[in-house]
């Protein structure tokens, strides 16, 4: 854990952006897939309760595409992809000096009030991206930059979302 | 033949292969992680205009990488059939997403920025990590009730071009342009709202963002490669296999394809209706050869143990409908040796042959008469394989897929 007064500053969100761009692409021109997470979650968690409750698996047509039967949930791309992201993000952390162990908040509300609604927007953030089939990474970055029109109008759908309800929050936030 | 996206699991192995991902995940959650998206007032600090760095980082992203993509497509390299394009499913996303707005603004993160959050220890990104997981969790557990509308408005591999009716090229410029805009309407907004702690843009953006136009418009002006451009880069191998007939397959080991139960057999009769409405082999789809080129899309999308065989009376038609396939990318294409008049010779009896066939006529139409439009319902449509033990000689051979059957978030 690092000092965080010494922690450096973020790169340029043009230059993160053009990055990220990049990353994303060499995603495509290699493998011919874009990036993803919530997808490697989902995966992880199947694999679990595949371990505890395997019969269940196999009577949800969902969870059974993933786990039914022999079909192991962790033998796809994607959960190595998000093995690598939470690596990757604690790489880059470490050369940053930005790990710490903190809870980041508004000021008015206390650490276990922050707990509680990240949990609760978590829910609403993993149910949602299973609904639309891909979260901000695998639909609105990977889509949006093919173009696929579902991509785009889920991408203003999150927005729309956010927004409408950011006023209710803001003594939250702020 | 374009060199990108490479085969992977031909050249690492089925886990070797996974190692790529690896990396690729390395490089997302490094760029996520210095970008701040770790940070979840940074992220929440956009939907108050105070800092808009989610939106910058996101559009800069989809812009260069856009501009990437179709720029190698446009030059040979990539090849844009072998592209995930997430399917539009309209209604389920546009739900979705709006119910991930609600969890942005309540938890503070995305599920991938969640991720890089909880690896440099933030409580809130762990707490909101255990939420995605939970989120999961309940909807795979409820999905079941509302099957049909999570099926619903299924549009398929549907570009924005293609919604518009105009070209990639003309979508990328405008897709940079409205982008670069965006940028110059939320600098004016972070400098109001934000006031001094905003973050000046780097002397480079300017030059930058003129040099991705440019990039851009080169898009546009090159144009994608269409069929007939996708047919050259690969003519000079395809036409030796067509010479040496290493892809017409004779109707016995068609016959033998279709009840192999490891393989996926698609038929598909590029005929006029009339003679398909007359005999076809069962199964068999009709494809009016305009439709060709359009199907291939689809086609990519089955399983990897399907393979495409075309018909027509004779060979003429199949073989200009397997050339379009083949130029679009669809893998493991065959042409019906002899098309359906050789089909109808080989499994119909003496009789029917003698009685039916008809003399002097063109290349590529039936050689036998039909009475009536009888469809699949003559034998010789549906033969038992073990009434006929013809020997053949084995011409299909299964490639390994370089398409991706499952993107995104599979």
């Amino acid at each position: 854990m690092s000092d965080h007064s010494r922690a450096k500053p973020y790169m340029n969100p043009y230059l993160a952006g053009t990055l990220l761009g990049i990353v994303l692409f060499l995603a495509f021109f290699i493998t011919g897939t874009g990036l993803g997470a919530s997808g490697g979650l989902n995966r992880l968690l199947v694999f679990f309760q595949n371990l505890f409750v395997p019969e269940h698996i196999d009577q949800v047509p969902y969870l059974l595409k993933m786990a039914g039967g022999n079909t192991n949930p962790l033998d796809s791309w994607i959960v190595y992809l998000t093995v690598g992201t939470i690596a990757g993000g604690f790489l880059s952390g470490l050369i940053g000096r930005r790990v710490k162990v903190e809870t980041n908040k508004g000021p008015q509300i206390s650490n276990k009030t922050r707990w509680m609604m990240a949990f609760l927007g978590g829910i609403l953030m993993g149910y949602g991206a299973r609904l639309a089939r891909g979260c901000t990474s695998g639909q609105a970055l990977s889509g949006g930059a093919v173009l696929s029109v579902g991509s785009w109008a889920f991408m203003f759908a999150v927005f729309a979302g956010a927004y409408a309800l950011a006023y209710f929050f803001r003594r939250y936030w702020n | 033949m374009t060199s990108f996206p490479l085969p992977l699991a031909e050249l690492l192995g089925h886990y070797g292969s996974y190692m790529i991902y690896l990396l690729v995940g390395l490089a997302f959650g490094a760029t996520l992680e210095t970008a701040g998206f770790g940070n979840s007032k940074k992220l929440a600090a956009q939907f108050y205009f105070k800092d808009l760095t989610v939106f910058k980082v996101m559009f800069t992203a989809i812009i260069v990488a856009c501009v990437l993509i179709f720029l190698s497509s446009a030059v040979g390299l990539l090849d844009y059939n072998l592209v995930w394009v997430p399917p539009t499913y309209l209604w389920p996303g546009i739900v979705g997403g709006l119910i991930m707005g609600a969890g942005f603004i309540v938890g503070g993160f995305c599920p991938g920025t969640s991720l890089v959050a909880m690896a440099t220890g933030k409580i809130d990104g762990v707490f909101f990590v255990l939420g995605v997981l939970t989120g999961i969790f309940l909807f795979g557990e409820s999905v079941s009730n509302f099957a049909v509308f999570f099926e619903s408005s299924y549009m398929g591999r549907f570009t924005l071009p293609e919604l518009f009716g105009v070209s990639y090229g003309a979508v990328v410029v405008a897709v940079v342009a409205m982008a670069l805009l965006m940028f110059w309407g939320a600098e004016a907004i972070e400098a109001r709202v934000g006031g001094p702690t905003a973050q000046k843009a780097p002397r480079l953006a300017v030059p930058a963002a003129g040099g991705l136009l440019v990039l851009a418009l080169a898009v546009m002006l090159i144009g994608q490669p269409d069929n007939a451009d996708r047919w050259n880069m690969i003519a000079d191998e395809q036409l030796a296999m067509l010479d040496e007939r290493a892809v017409q397959i004779e109707p016995a080991e068609l016959l033998d394809v279709i009840h192999n139960a490891q393989i996926k057999a698609v038929l598909l009769d590029v005929r006029d209706e009339r003679h398909y409405n007359q005999f076809h082999v069962h199964g068999a789809r009709r494809l009016s050869p305009e439709e060709v080129i359009n199907s291939a899309r689809e086609l990519i999308l089955e399983p990897a143990n399907t393979v495409f065989v075309t018909m027509s009376n004779d060979e003429t038609a199949a073989t200009e409908a397997w050339r379009a396939l083949k130029a679009e990318s669809v893998p493991n294409v065959y042409i019906l040796d002899g098309g359906v008049n050789n089909w109808i010779r080989t499994y119909s009896d003496e009789a029917f042959v003698d009685e039916h066939l008809i003399r002097g006529r063109d290349n590529d139409q039936p050689a036998y008469r039909f009475d009536a439009a009888i469809g699949a319902r003559h034998p010789a449509a549906e033969p038992n394989p073990e009434a006929f033990e013809i020997e053949f000689e084995p011409k299909v051979k299964l490639e390994l897929k370089r398409a991706p059957t499952s993107g995104g978030c599979g």
